[in-house]
């Protein structure tokens, strides 16, 4: 065997190695949608659309399937995952919208007004930003930022006014969107910043000697032509948002609420779960099938959701097709 | 002095400056004064948290770290000074770390390669193309659970271990280097096709007139011209495992000590459970059961360190590729 591929290889024979290589990328996409569609078929079938609604409290409904038996009865499947689903919108669009405008500034600066030095200073910390595992963000998260929001920011009217519904201890929406703002905002500014930099000089410098100031050239020339990277790296930024886990479950708060903006400032503290953080918190009761089922159906909807982004981004790129850059 | 200019010698060779209207800071819009001082702030902002968070864990590293910590396994215990150290979460990430590499790395320069150089039927290769996009956009729990679910069935039993009933778990060295793999792999394989694309077709076409085949050129110029790229795209790659947590804590099992299945030593180890840096200080921090922030803090500096050292190769990596681009058309000597 191994004689036989010291040999030089033919052509073709190379060829169909690689492509079958290649091809089990495809494969581990298709087996991960049967695996957990199969898995999660048991949810949807008893359950149905009106899954996706709200009502009841999540906490219980979870805690009551995780006691279920090997062979639950249909109503043990009952849950309304509305809860998770809002508050993983609530949490990626907040930071998504922030995470955009300082990318895109950043982005300008690093480009347009930084002195070099600072330029070999950035490029580094937005690696470093980038690389932080989230586990060590949901560290500084839980050790720090959340008590210092617990004892600086919430008044202990604050906290007695809602004590029989949620406790505020700080950790909830404000400190789960301030750092998964911090999160996704290098890789959104990576990818924008390289595409900014490959706008060709002359369009800026143009637009400069039509009598704009740099900061109009930038934004009337420079920004609009690098529309589909920003697009690309805004969908890319959604996904990760959207999927982080381990991070939220550690600052979310302990309770699947869900921030209600009628409360006023307060529901800048209020608790609350996404998909993501609750199948990390459910995944040690999956052995009991009804909560297993619905583990599996968080993650469809977050598979199915990735898959839309996706689509969604290629979509919007595509009228803007002509403003691709030629490398 | 000032007052004595020696008059131009030549009057065409200074025209008049027009003071009043260049373009300075002060006579611009006032709103694009405020993005201009937004951007300045946005970009510190940024240096400035990076830097907040370095120079804490730092702080807080050097304080709670001892060298004893860093070769005594870690144990359960209510009093602090009696749980041990790091010494497992150490060693389940260098594991994993390299499992999770040696199966990526070939498996994303096969695809770049296939894709790049031959990608016929074009079809096929755009679906390929678009599934390392969807793997790249799939959060880490889902791909997670679907481990879960995969290393479940009978099949690929022997790659995890079997409780006492005969039950498969699903959990694993293996199985979770595996599925950490697949984080890894739309790194590595971006960076290796974007260095393939880069170097120039009369690279190619010179090797295909002095008669090699195309898998010869692969093997022979294109290769050795991407030594860099992978290196750079598998120490991403290779970051990204050290601190991916969610496949950590569902298919590791995140458990206190790396405890092998019985049998043979090394592959016992392989299909037993354990735990890594980032599921350690998981399990230390507040919301995990141990609930000791010093241990936590120990081991998040020591993530910190490794990060930052892959980090640094990474910048050095594609630096001295840059510069010795021999073939890539950056940079032609």
């Amino acid at each position: 065997m191994l004689e036989r591929l010291r040999k030089p290889w033919s052509d073709r024979r190379a060829e169909r190695m690689l492509g079958a290589v290649a091809c089990l990328t495809a494969l581990a996409i298709v087996l991960m949608v049967v695996f957990v569609a199969l898995r999660a078929w048991p949810t949807f079938s008893h359950e149905g659309l009106s899954w996706l609604g709200s009502g009841g409290n999540l906490d219980n409904q979870i805690g009551a399937m995780a006691s279920t038996s090997a062979h639950p009865p249909a109503s043990a499947y009952f849950l309304h995952a509305w809860p998770l689903i809002y508050g993983t919108l609530l949490t990626s669009a907040f930071a998504v919208v922030f995470g955009l405008a300082i990318s895109v500034l950043t982005a300008i600066f690093i480009v347009d007004f930084a002195p070099p030095a600072v330029v070999r200073v950035m490029t580094p910390v937005i690696r470093l930003l980038a690389s932080i595992p989230s586990v060590v963000y949901g560290l500084i998260g839980i050790l720090v930022l959340v008590p210092f929001v617990g004892a600086n920011l919430i008044t202990s009217g604050e906290k007695a006014s809602v004590a029989n519904v949620i406790q505020l201890t700080g950790a909830g929406l404000l400190v789960s969107v301030v750092i998964l703002t911090v999160m996704i905002t290098p890789i959104m500014t990576a990818l924008i910043t390289e595409a900014l930099a490959s706008v060709p000089r002359s369009w800026h410098e143009g637009a400069i000697a039509l009598g704009l100031n740099p900061v109009r050239a930038t934004l009337a020339v420079s920004i609009r032509a690098i529309r589909p990277a920003i697009i690309a790296a805004t969908a890319l930024a959604t996904a990760r948002a959207i999927g982080e886990a381990i991070m939220l479950s550690m600052v979310s708060g302990g309770k699947a609420f869900s921030p209600n903006f009628a409360d006023g400032r307060i529901v800048l503290f209020e608790p609350l779960r996404t998909l993501a953080a609750e199948i990390v918190e459910q995944v040690d009761g999956i052995s009991a099938p009804a909560l297993r089922s619905s583990i599996y159906a968080f993650a469809l909807l977050l598979l199915f959701s990735g898959f839309m982004l996706s689509i969604a981004s290629y979509a919007m790129r595509l009228p803007l097709r002509k403003y691709e850059l030629s490398q | 002095m000032a007052a004595h200019e020696p008059p131009c010698p030549h009057p065409l060779a200074a025209p008049p400056r027009r003071r009043g209207r260049r373009s300075s800071l002060r006579n611009w819009r006032r709103r694009d004064q405020l993005i201009f001082a937004f951007a300045w702030s946005a970009g510190l902002g940024l240096c400035l948290i990076a830097g907040a968070i370095v120079v804490f864990l730092a702080v807080k590293g050097v304080t709670y770290l001892t060298p004893r910590l860093l070769v005594t396994s870690p144990s359960a215990s209510v009093d602090q000074s009696h749980s041990g150290g790091i010494l497992d979460p150490i060693e389940g990430t260098v594991t994993l770390a390299l499992i999770g590499t040696i199966i990526a790395t070939p498996i994303a320069v096969s695809t770049a390669v296939w894709v790049v150089e031959y990608g016929r039927p074009r079809w096929l290769a755009r679906i390929v193309e678009s599934s390392i996009e969807l793997i790249a956009g799939t959060p880490d729990v889902v791909i997670a659970i679907f481990g879960l679910a995969l290393f479940q069935i009978g099949i690929l039993a022997p790659f995890s271990f079997r409780s006492s009933s005969g039950g498969v778990y699903g959990r694993s060295f293996l199985a979770a280097g595996i599925m950490v793999s697949l984080i890894a792999l739309p790194l590595t394989y971006t960076a290796t096709r974007n260095g393939l694309r880069a170097i120039p077709r009369h690279l190619r076409e010179a090797s295909f007139a002095i008669g090699k085949t195309r898998i010869a050129t692969i093997r022979r110029v294109l290769l050795p011209a991407l030594r860099s790229d992978i290196a750079t795209g598998a120490t991403l790659g290779l970051g990204r495992i050290i601190g991916s947590t969610a496949i950590v804590v569902v298919l590791l099992g995140a458990t206190l000590q790396n405890s092998p299945e019985n049998g043979v030593p090394l592959l016992g180890f392989l299909r037993g459970t354990g735990s890594t840096l980032p599921s350690y200080i998981l399990n230390n921090s507040p919301a995990g059961e141990g609930n000791a922030a010093q241990k936590a803090y120990a081991a998040a500096f020591v993530l910190m360190l490794i990060i930052l050292v892959l980090n640094w190769l990474v910048g050095r990596i594609s630096r001295a590729g840059a510069a010795s681009g021999l073939y890539s058309g950056r940079a032609a000597r």
